[in-house]
């Protein structure tokens, strides 16, 4: 089942383009990243699928129009646009009794046991708890509401690593299950390379690059090239390169021919140097690059 | 404890059969949580109920002796008792009224100045009950709250009064002041819903949809283009018909000059309404009011669905 299609997305503020033309579709169960440049249109894309902003064009999300249809697509969409976003004023019981009195599908008694695993208190306000708490606290609103789809926008911008990991460990053992779907952007990659099932690269209001992570592991391949084979390496037009302590990493799309009318195998890169898979950021610069010119120091 | 999940089918299909809603109330909580965010709600005019206590405890020390001099004379009754009854009233109702335009003025400024909206708008709740919840709080709730410290108030000094004059001979002589204490609190609450509830809605309609749009200085933003068109339509055509309606407005229906001038002396006379409550309900200006704040609170619904944090 199709939980986000969208068909041709344009959204523009003013003379600058967010989405250009977006075409995505999420079928249920799946966990995709979302990942692009600061600009590149994550937020504005999630932001339609989540109703918070107009848009051009067709989309659907579990079936309905979020635009128009926001109050009720809540019911089964969660999301986490960003670390701060809790009142400050309220405190932790409050903030139950809020969403318990709110939401159709949220189990207390959930929410209760995942806070009771941390330090949070319940007559705490959230100006009182440290930015990691607060995480934590949406997190537990969220883990214990039935949702169907789970967004979260930069979830962990800011937090240090143990909360970091720790964010994305419960999320993964105590909520995902093959009946959920999550999406997340996020700028650290490499935290969330093993969590995806799918990958999509956004730059400049477009989808530049999609597959799953199945098909990223078989089909990318990073050689650290002996120096001497280097020419009989680049022949083989890679899609990058760059220099790791005074070698070249060449990265290869086994999918793509390897100018020589056939298919690359890891078999034949080899030879070459030693193979290896690379990291998700890895292709993202490779991606961008290719793309011709992006914003520096973009996905890391 | 969570025996719905436990009982659901493990097949894939399982997630897809709704599940049995459990029942939600989104207006009572919205309201709620305005009283957690605004405690000044009923803080503020509680506050003014304690400091008039404290002045009118500090007036019971010359009590008797000043009851003993107004025997027989009605003025000087009515300046010791009922005049501070209505005094203690205008001073709760001023404060709610202060704190009914704040309110209104950060209602849906405040959720985007500190991002806040975003967790709201991730919640099952439609943006009509957010705005209906916030405008209930000046229409509605605001006015009930300052009617209920205010009785609490005058019971209070009722029993202060009374306390003092025990064993002295004298008694209050309620039954030659204008209103009795009961019929006082009726007019009170008519006063209060009528006029600081349903007649000022636009008001406070205009404000929650200036706090909506606005994205600072929503009070300059809320003043100054009334100002503007009050004055370039004095210089464009020598009228004053916009001023003249906004003062219509603030004045609770009196007419914007006339008939105030001799009512205005008494402070009774403020909250006496001057019509009935028969003539009230059907008059135009009611319901005009009504529909103009109906339009601004539908502006201000459609306003806050395409905003953000800011």
């Amino acid at each position: 089942m199709t939980v986000i299609e969208a068909r041709g997305l344009r959204k523009a503020f003013g003379k600058t383009i967010a989405l250009d033309g977006v075409n995505l579709r999420v079928e249920e169960g799946r966990i995709l990243g979302l990942i692009g440049p600061n600009g590149a249109g994550k937020t504005t894309a999630l932001d339609a699928i989540l109703g918070l902003t107009s848009y051009q064009g067709e989309l659907r999300v579990l079936g309905r129009n979020p635009w128009t249809e926001r109050d009720l697509l809540m019911r089964d969409v969660c999301f986490i646009a960003d670390v701060a976003v809790l009142p400050r004023w309220i405190n932790v019981s409050q903030a139950l009794d809020y969403v318990a009195g709110v939401h159709p599908r949220f189990d207390r008694a959930k929410a209760e046991s995942f806070l009771a695993k941390t330090t949070i208190r319940h007559d705490s306000k959230v100006r009182q708890l440290s930015k990691g708490m607060v995480a934590q606290l949406h997190l537990a609103l969220v883990m214990a509401i039935d949702a169907r789809l789970l967004v979260l926008d930069e979830p962990t911008l800011g937090l240090d690593i143990l909360y970091r990991k720790q964010f994305y460990d419960s999320l993964l053992n105590d909520y995902y299950d093959r009946s959920r779907t999550i999406v997340v952007t996020t700028h650290q990659v490499e935290e969330i390379q093993n969590v995806l099932t799918d990958v999509m690269f956004i730059d400049r209001g477009r989808i530049v690059f999609s597959c799953s992570m199945e098909d990223f592991e078989s089909r990318y391949v990073e050689v650290m090239v002996n120096p001497e084979q280097i020419a009989a390496a680049r022949a083989l037009r890679p899609m990058h390169e760059r220099p790791v302590l005074g070698r070249s990493v060449l990265l290869f799309d086994l999918a793509s021919d390897g100018g020589v009318n056939q298919k690359l195998d890891r078999q034949q890169l080899s030879v070459l140097g030693e193979v290896h898979t690379p990291s998700l950021a890895d292709l993202f610069v490779a991606v961008m690059s290719q793309q011709g010119g992006t914003a520096p120091g973009a996905a890391r | 404890m969570n025996t719905q999940s436990n009982t659901m089918p493990a097949s894939p299909l399982g997630s897809q059969v709704p599940a049995v809603f459990a029942a939600t109330r989104p207006m009572y909580w919205s309201i709620r949580r305005e009283f957690w965010e605004n405690r000044s709600i009923y803080i503020a005019p509680l506050a003014a109920a304690g400091l008039f206590l404290l002045g009118y405890m500090i007036s019971m020390i010359h009590f008797r002796a000043k009851l003993r001099a107004a025997a027989g004379d009605q003025a000087l009754q009515y300046n010791l008792i009922e005049h501070s009854y209505m005094l203690g009233a205008m001073l709760i109702m001023a404060t709610t009224f202060i704190v009914a335009l704040f309110y209104c003025l950060d209602a849906l400024h405040g959720e985007r100045r500190d991002r806040s909206i975003l967790f709201w708008k991730s919640l099952p709740v439609s943006d009509l009950t957010t705005v209906l919840s916030k405008a209930s709080i000046p229409i509605l709730i605001l006015p009930l709250i300052a009617f209920a410290i205010t009785a609490a108030l005058w019971i209070v000094m009722w029993l202060l009064s009374s306390a003092v004059l025990v064993g002295s001979g004298l008694r209050l002589p309620v039954e030659s002041l204008h209103f009795p204490l009961v019929e006082m609190a009726l007019v009170l609450l008519y006063h209060l819903v009528g006029i600081h509830g349903l007649w000022y809605a636009p008001i406070y309609g205009w404000l929650i949809m200036v706090s909506a749009w606005a994205r600072r200085a929503a009070f300059l933003w809320a003043t100054v283009p009334l100002l503007a068109i009050g004055i370039v339509e004095k210089i464009a055509f020598n009228t004053s018909h916009f001023a003249g309606i906004l003062s219509y407005r603030f004045g609770g229906g009196e007419e914007p000059m006339g008939s105030m001038g001799s009512k205005a002396t008494s402070i009774e006379a403020l909250l006496i309404p001057n019509m009935s409550l028969g003539q009230f309900l059907v008059s135009p200006g009611l319901w005009t009011g009504l529909v103009t704040a109906a339009l601004f609170l539908y502006l201000a619904m459609r306003v806050r669905r395409s905003r953000g944090p800011i």
